[in-house]
């Protein structure tokens, strides 16, 4: 079965429906991505996974229908979402974002601590700074601190807005490196982006969205060398070679 | 059964009720006559300008006691106190109007009921106004030996008063200064890019609640014939929010109904709990503040928007008469330098959004500012339009220097923008939104609009509006809400809006984002004919097709700073661009 | 104006000052973290302060039925929901909580007025009364508008507050009461006469504050608090639920409103409306810390005890004026002082 389905999903802003009939799967232990253009909905599509936006059609959490759980309880499931925007606690320091990450988890949970060191193994440079306020860091590093806070929750599913946005391709890489290796802990993985190509190159499965509907879907490496996606989205390097 | 049938069905029962009602229902409906005054103002002030109020008691205070003073201490004649009523009110809300309307957010109700509560004190504290005990024998109103004696001649006065004041505050909405208060609430920054003196505004509303609160004062003083500081202090200036809110709080007949409704749920609870519990009094308070609460968890947003989905709307608007064309400014020579970036720089805290930038627009040609999401494109745009302050570096725009000037005076150079995220006004219809860009294009003040003397402008106006909307486009969606479009189509009504302002230089974000091919065919035609009559575009864009066909230049960013600058041509084959737009390799 | 008569003025304010500190605490928690600007606030003073003098003289106070009546409602709430959710799990705490805990503190009421001399018994059972009264108008009035604006908010609020002082004035009519707490010790401090009960106001509000700083920096439920206060959406996004940290935060207001109620209570004179007076200056102190600043807070709300208590002995009948006009300058340097992030988000 798989962690994620979603079938007919719509979701609307007042009467424009900005997704229409949307249908996507995740199996288990996977990493599927949905990339496309600005404004063709991706965002909308997170929001509305994770219960920040109403919806309507079915989506299907590790077979259990989510229609009307709120938001806290979806986390509570195990389902996780690293936001555009990031959301941190700026005035608080590294050290209590990650830990409130864990908020979900029951207060008889002791691997919360372990959790932790595994998170700052991941990411030094968080370690470096665990005492310093989350709004004096900078792009990469915040990146690196909602996705460890998203972490620290263990989510089984874990969704990704762009992580990519506004940072260098180097902390791109690593960003990307860290998420590639989450298969190995068997989080399934469904991650949004504009970097089509470093997306394409992790994933295992994509979807092209455009103007609110998937108008293509297939193994991620079949995607990449797709002369339609290349063409819309690669644009530049399609006419430059 | 349409709303204007029932607009007439309620005028008739309005004219017939004192003929058939007891004196207690008329004294009862002159009572809703009045609060319906006051409460229009909050409709104004809050429920449209977004300036919420809890002093608004004070002000029908300030006009009750400037008449009771003045007819029982000098025995002026009732008709001079009321202008010297509204003089006073007059100054003093311009004052406090300064001092308050500068508090943002949540400050303002806070600091309203401050002065409200000031005010209230020394009412109650001042001999010549009688301290707690008030003034008595107020001579009542006469009119060519008519004397506004009793309940019934006075209801016609009130409620002749009260429809006269509606239809006013209708016409204001309806207007150039209407559409720019319309913007006060969540888009003000909108309004100021666009010409909008958005501090000043809020105090003229500010001050035209006030009135209204006055004038509604005097006439209570007259028609009680007894004033004392009760009715004037926080529980007064709540009940007027509480009639707001129910009622509707950007609804003019919300005022109405909200005053109508708590009026009467007072005097009913008052009469009915009595009977219904042993002990007397004071569950009125309780059941009124159960009441209220089961009210807003129905419907927060009041009640007239509650009933008025089961009315439908009246039939559409014809299209405006035609009015002859307003001026439009002299294009500058193509070629010459109009727009100069020169080493600008603007961090937010640690993040340096834009770094050292610099580049050049010259007049009649189409500039690409391209690069990744994040690289700091919109952020340029705000530096430009005078959103955001630069740390470093200047903006000129021809000979003047703009990077240090507020948002509405670079509105008035000629520079005219639409944005990433779209910011329409969502309830406003699509000819509205976009003759808000030709708000620098009239004159017709806020008492022009009222008293209706602003058609002729108006219609000049509303035609130019009219005129852009069908360029772009939309001409049969001229009078459909804004926000019932999709997305592509709002941005071309935000391009509508900004040709409104007959701009020596577009700045276009992102206008082709969400739109499908043919309508980005339609736009990039759209713009290449803008560029022949001589306009100058500055286009954000992430679409590289889109953009390589139809810009003249390209600027391309990345992590604030300038990446290239060059030709289509030039630009496409540059490596570090192609890196930067496709991004990393893992 | 000698200097005995500025220092019992200041000894006045300070002790005043120390109250609305408190008082402005509470607003301000629960502004942040829930938008609501608590006009209520100034009742959960009034019960502590008038359900202490009535235990005091030996009665059972009328506040134990609004606290029984709001735990009926609330269970009845999560009994209709828990039938449509079709989920009978949380019902037995809702039960426990809403229906068994009052039954047992109305016992401990009870109790309590048959022991007029023990002080420590009334205070508990009074903080007892009072605190579960801030979750249970959560989940009653503001709960189900947690997502609409500020303005319908504060109406809600100010509903709430005339239920709530209807209430009062139902259960404990219309004459003012006195508790009395601190046994009369005076001091002498060089030509100063300090009070027993000054000092009792100061330290306890010390503690009190001392103690929330730590809750807020230290535990975890106060992590959360000042997470959703921070950032209302990462907030939920880390499973802390509107319903948790709007429960928590009225609880703490409910919980320090009770504190000043009992400090204030052998001080003055408390009708079944006193409270909104006493609450609107801490206000004050609030707006004076920007909504967000504690430490501003507590500075702003002894300034206002200042200012009353001078004001008061120069020109007592005009003091609510002086009050409530000058702190529109500091309103205005408050405002200045915080840059506007314009609010696109609401209707």
């Amino acid at each position: 079965m798989n962690m994620l389905e979603v079938r007919d999903l719509e979701v609307g802003y007042g009467k424009v429906a900005v997704l229409r009939g949307t249908c996507l799967d995740v199996g288990r232990g996977r990493i599927v991505t949905v990339i496309g253009p600005n404004g063709a909905g991706k965002t909308t599509l997170l929001a509305a996974l994770m219960g920040l936006l109403p919806a309507s059609g079915s989506v299907r959490y590790d077979g259990e229908n989510l229609a009307d759980l709120a938001v806290e309880t979806r986390v509570r499931r195990g389902i996780c979402l690293v936001p555009e925007r990031r959301e941190l606690f700026g005035d608080m320091p590294v050290e209590d974002n990650l830990r409130l990450g864990a908020f979900s988890r029951s207060r008889r949970d002791h691997t919360v601590a372990d959790d932790l060191a595994a998170v700052y193994a991941r990411f030094p440079r968080l370690k470096e700074r665990r005492a310093q306020l989350a709004g004096t860091l900078s792009g990469g590093e915040r990146q690196m601190l909602a996705l460890g806070r998203a972490l620290m929750a263990r989510p089984k599913l874990l969704m990704l807005d762009e992580p990519s946005l506004g940072l260098a391709p180097r902390i791109v890489r690593d960003i990307l490196h860290v998420v590639a290796g989450l298969r190995e802990t068997g989080v399934s993985v469904l991650l949004v982006e504009q970097n089509a190509r470093a997306a394409l190159q992790i994933a295992d499965y994509g979807y092209v969205l455009e103007m609110g509907e998937f108008v293509l879907e297939g193994p991620a490496a079949e995607l990449a060398v797709n002369p339609r996606v290349i063409e819309t989205y690669l644009g530049l390097a399609a006419s430059a070679e | 059964m349409t709303r204007r049938v029932l607009l007439i069905a309620a005028l008739v029962l309005l004219a017939a009720a004192p003929l058939v009602l007891p004196e207690f229902h008329v004294t009862l409906l002159n009572y809703i006559g009045l609060a319906s005054i006051v409460t229009l103002g909050l409709v104004l002030l809050t429920g449209i300008g977004g300036l919420t109020s809890f002093g608004q008691a004070a002000f029908v205070g300030l006009g009750a006691y400037t008449t009771a003073v003045l007819t029982t201490q000098y025995g002026v004649s009732p008709w001079l106190t009321l202008p010297a009523g509204l003089a006073l009110t007059f100054v003093v809300a311009l004052c406090l109007g300064f001092i308050t309307l500068r508090l943002s957010g949540h400050y303002l109700p806070l600091g309203t009921i401050a002065w409200g509560i000031a005010i209230y004190f020394v009412f109650g504290n001042l001999d010549l106004l009688g301290k707690y005990s008030g003034l008595a024998e107020i001579p009542p109103l006469t009119l060519f030996g008519w004397r506004f004696g009793d309940s019934r001649a006075f209801y016609y006065l009130i409620w002749a008063v009260t429809l006269v004041a509606l239809l006013a505050m209708r016409n204001l909405l309806d207007s150039r200064s209407g559409r720019a208060i319309r913007a006060l609430r969540n888009r003000s920054m909108m309004a100021e890019n666009f010409g909008v003196d958005t501090a000043r505004l809020k105090i003229v509303i500010f001050v035209y609640a006030a009135l209204l609160a006055a004038m509604s004062g005097w006439f209570y003083a007259h028609f009680l014939r007894f004033v004392s500081p009760h009715p004037f202090g926080l529980n007064g200036s709540i009940d007027y929010q509480f009639m707001a809110v129910i009622g509707g709080s950007s609804e003019l007949w919300g005022a109405v109904i909200g005053a109508a409704l708590l009026t009467l749920l007072k005097e009913w609870l008052k009469d009915l709990l009595p009977k219904v519990m042993e002990q007397s009094g004071n569950f009125e308070i309780i059941v009124f503040g159960l009441l209220v609460i089961a009210m807003l968890h129905r419907t927060r947003d009041g009640l007239v928007p509650y009933f008025a989905r089961l009315i439908p709307a009246d039939a559409q608007r014809p299209r405006p008469p035609p009015a002859p064309p307003l001026p439009q400014r002299a294009q500058p020579q193509p070629g010459e330098v109009i727009l100069q970036l020169k080493r600008v720089s603007k961090s937010f805290g640690a993040v340096a959004a834009v770094k050292d930038l610099s580049f050049e627009l010259r007049a009649g040609e189409i500039l690409g500012l391209i690069g990744p999401n994040g690289a700091g494109k919109s952020t340029v745009f705000n530096l430009m339009t005078g959103v955001l302050a630069v740390d470093d570096g200047e903006i000129h725009f021809r000979d003047a220097r703009i990077d240090d000037r507020a948002a509405r005076e670079i509105a008035r150079c000629g520079l005219a923008r639409t944005y990433q995220h779209v910011r329409l006004l969502e309830s406003m219809s699509v000819l509205e939104n976009a003759a808000i860009g030709a708000y620098l294009r009239g004159r017709g003040g806020v008492w022009s609009a009222s008293l209706r003397l602003d058609r002729a402008e108006e219609a000049r106006l509303r035609q130019e509006a009219a005129d852009r909307v069908e360029w772009v486009g939309l001409g049969g969606r001229l009078f459909d809400a804004a926000g019932t479009l999709p997305l592509g189509s709002q941005r071309m009504v935000e391009i509508a809006r900004a040709l409104c302002a007959d701009p020596l230089l577009l700045l276009l974000d992102e206008p082709a984002a969400g739109q499908r091919y043919q309508e980005k065919q339609a736009l990039a035609e759209l713009l290449r004919a803008l560029r022949r009559r001589g306009v100058s575009i500055l286009l954000v864009e992430h679409d590289m097709d889109f953009v390589m066909g139809l810009v003249d230049r390209i600027v391309v960013m990345n992590f604030g700073e300038k990446l290239a600058e060059g030709s289509p041509r030039e630009i496409r084959v540059n490596p570090m661009v192609v890196e930067a737009y496709l991004g990393s390799v893992a | 104006m000698n200097l005995a008569i500025a220092l019992w003025l200041s000894q006045d304010a300070v002790t005043n000052g120390a109250i609305y500190a408190l008082i402005a605490l509470a607003l301000v928690v629960v502004f942040t973290v829930t938008r609501v600007i608590f006009v209520p606030q100034g009742e959960f003073i009034s019960y502590a302060a008038l359900s202490l003098a009535t235990l005091q003289s030996g009665k059972v106070p009328g506040t134990i039925y609004v606290l029984i009546g709001g735990g009926i409602l609330v269970a009845a709430l999560d009994g209709l929901a828990a039938l449509r959710k079709k989920s009978l799990n949380p019902l037995p705490g809702s039960v426990l909580a809403n229906l068994v805990l009052p039954l047992l503190i109305a016992a401990a009421a009870w109790w309590s007025a048959s022991r007029p001399d023990d002080l420590l018994l009334q205070v508990a059972v009074t903080l007892a009364i009072v605190t579960p009264l801030g979750p249970m108008l959560y989940r009653l009035a503001f709960q189900p508008l947690a997502n609409a604006s500020v303005l319908v908010l504060l109406i809600i609020a100010v509903a709430v507050h005339y239920v709530l002082t209807g209430f009062g004035l139902l259960f404990f009519g219309g004459e003012g009461l006195r508790a009395h707490m601190f046994p009369d010790l005076k001091f002498r401090v060089g030509i100063l006469n300090v009070s027993g009960q000054s000092i009792g106001v100061i330290v306890t509000s010390l503690t009190l504050i001392v103690l929330l700083a730590l809750m807020f920096g230290r535990t975890t439920y106060g992590k959360a608090l000042r997470a959703t206060a921070i950032n209302r959406i990462g907030a939920r996004l880390v499973g802390i639920s509107n319903e948790f940290s709007g429960r928590f935060s009225f609880a703490l207001a409910a919980l320090i409103g009770a504190v000043s109620g009992i400090l204030v209570s052998p001080i003055t004179t408390i009708y079944y409306d006193t409270g909104l007076m006493i609450s609107l200056k801490g206000f004050i102190g609030a707006i004076i810390g920007g909504m967000t600043s504690y430490p501003l807070a507590a500075v702003g709300s002894l300034a206002v005890g200042f200012l009353e208590s001078y004001s008061s002995f120069w020109a007592s009948a005009f003091k609510e004026s002086i009050v409530f006009t000058l702190i529109i300058p500091v309103l205005l340097w408050r405002s200045l002082a915080t840059h506007r992030v314009e609010e696109e988000d609401e209707p």
